[in-house]
């Protein structure tokens, strides 16, 4: 068997690169952007709110969440506190991807951790598993793609969404579920024989806690601890 | 195209709990060197989190039991494996999405 090191192949560190890279992700922003629009429509925010939302919130599940309150005429207080446990799990993405960027500068670590989202934290890790490097201008090819994507979807979403058909009867809901499942499995690729069969036990393990703590928790805090969990029973079963 | 600064205040302050939680470990790694064990640690995240996102999407907590959100345990069967397959993530995108069109005008 080639060794995993001999594998891997390490392309150039380019901002062009980054852009190809966000494409295939980007049937997801736009069809969840276009939704957050016409979620913010109807739930009585102004365009100008949901273009505000999509550029200084930037997160699909604590927006739609955001607008739910906002209708039920949630204190303010709730909504902070809520919007911050939603997007909590971001803490670990970065915590994930941040020790691959420390030779670059602060400034652009706080702009490669500002624009960190589930989908472009999907993207830098499966790289990284296949090359084990991470390049500043890849990431900024990708992070920005895919932060303007989804404002001038949201905000379309907002301006058109009266006209647009129910995206639910299109399939482009699941759109988002599609690529966490391509994602998985192109990170399970690389592996090797040995760590496969550890991570699928693993994806057993998250299983059955998601399961559980979903009897408790609403689904956001379930996945945020059943991978705390799960991260630490591979760390003590590994060899 | 209005706001007030009542609203805009509210979106400052969901911006401020997004944000922080992002930027802090950029910040946390520059100064701070993080013991072996935190980084073998944070090698099973990526896994742990795309997985349990995909579980989430798969169960329906709304009941007294939690139970599959049927529907797209349908669709995510097909597009495991277009995803072990093709390893390519615009196909499986595709592929999910038309299982889901095809599934939706089915049911």
């Amino acid at each position: 068997m080639v060794s995993q090191t001999e594998m891997k192949t390490v392309t150039t560190d380019s901002f062009s690169q980054g852009i190809r890279d966000c494409i295939p992700t980007l049937l997801g922003y736009i069809s969840i952007g276009l939704a957050f629009g016409v979620i913010g429509i109807t739930s009585n925010l102004s365009i100008l709110e949901i273009f505000l939302l999509s550029v200084f919130v930037y997160a699909g599940s604590a927006q739609f969440i955001f607008c739910g309150l906002y209708v039920a005429g949630a204190p303010v207080s709730i909504i902070i506190i809520t919007t911050f446990i939603v997007n909590l799990r971001h803490f670990l993405m970065s915590l994930t991807v941040a020790p691959h960027l420390t030779r670059y500068s602060s400034l652009r670590n706080i702009g490669f951790g500002s624009l960190l989202t589930d989908e472009t934290f999907g993207v830098a890790v499966t790289k990284l598993m296949k090359e084990n490097h991470l390049g500043g201008r890849w990431m900024d090819g990708l992070n920005l793609t895919a932060y303007l994507s989804w404002i001038a979807a949201c905000t379309l979403g907002g301006i058109v969404g009266k006209w647009i058909p129910d995206a639910e009867s299109w399939g482009l809901d699941f759109a988002l579920v599609a690529m966490f499942v391509a994602l998985l499995v192109l990170n399970l690729v690389d592996v090797g024989k040995s760590k496969l069969m550890h991570y699928l036990k693993l994806i057993g393990c998250v299983a059955v806690c998601m399961y559980i703590l979903s009897y408790f928790l609403p689904g956001h805090l379930a996945v945020l601890f059943s991978t705390i969990i799960v991260a630490t029973i591979g760390v003590v079963t590994e060899k | 195209m209005t706001t007030n600064l009542a609203m805009f205040l509210i979106i400052l302050g969901c911006a401020v709990v997004t944000w922080l939680p992002r930027v802090i470990p950029f910040m946390l790694v520059r100064s701070v060197q993080l013991p072996d064990v935190v980084l073998r640690w944070l090698t099973y995240i990526p896994v742990c989190i795309l997985s349990a996102l995909v579980i989430e999407s798969l169960l329906n907590a709304e009941g007294k039991f939690v139970t599959f959100e049927w529907l797209n345990l349908m669709a995510f069967i097909p597009t495991v494996f277009v995803a072990i397959f093709t390893k390519s993530l615009s196909q499986t995108v595709i592929a999910g999405v038309l299982t889901m069109a095809v599934l939706r005008n089915l049911f």
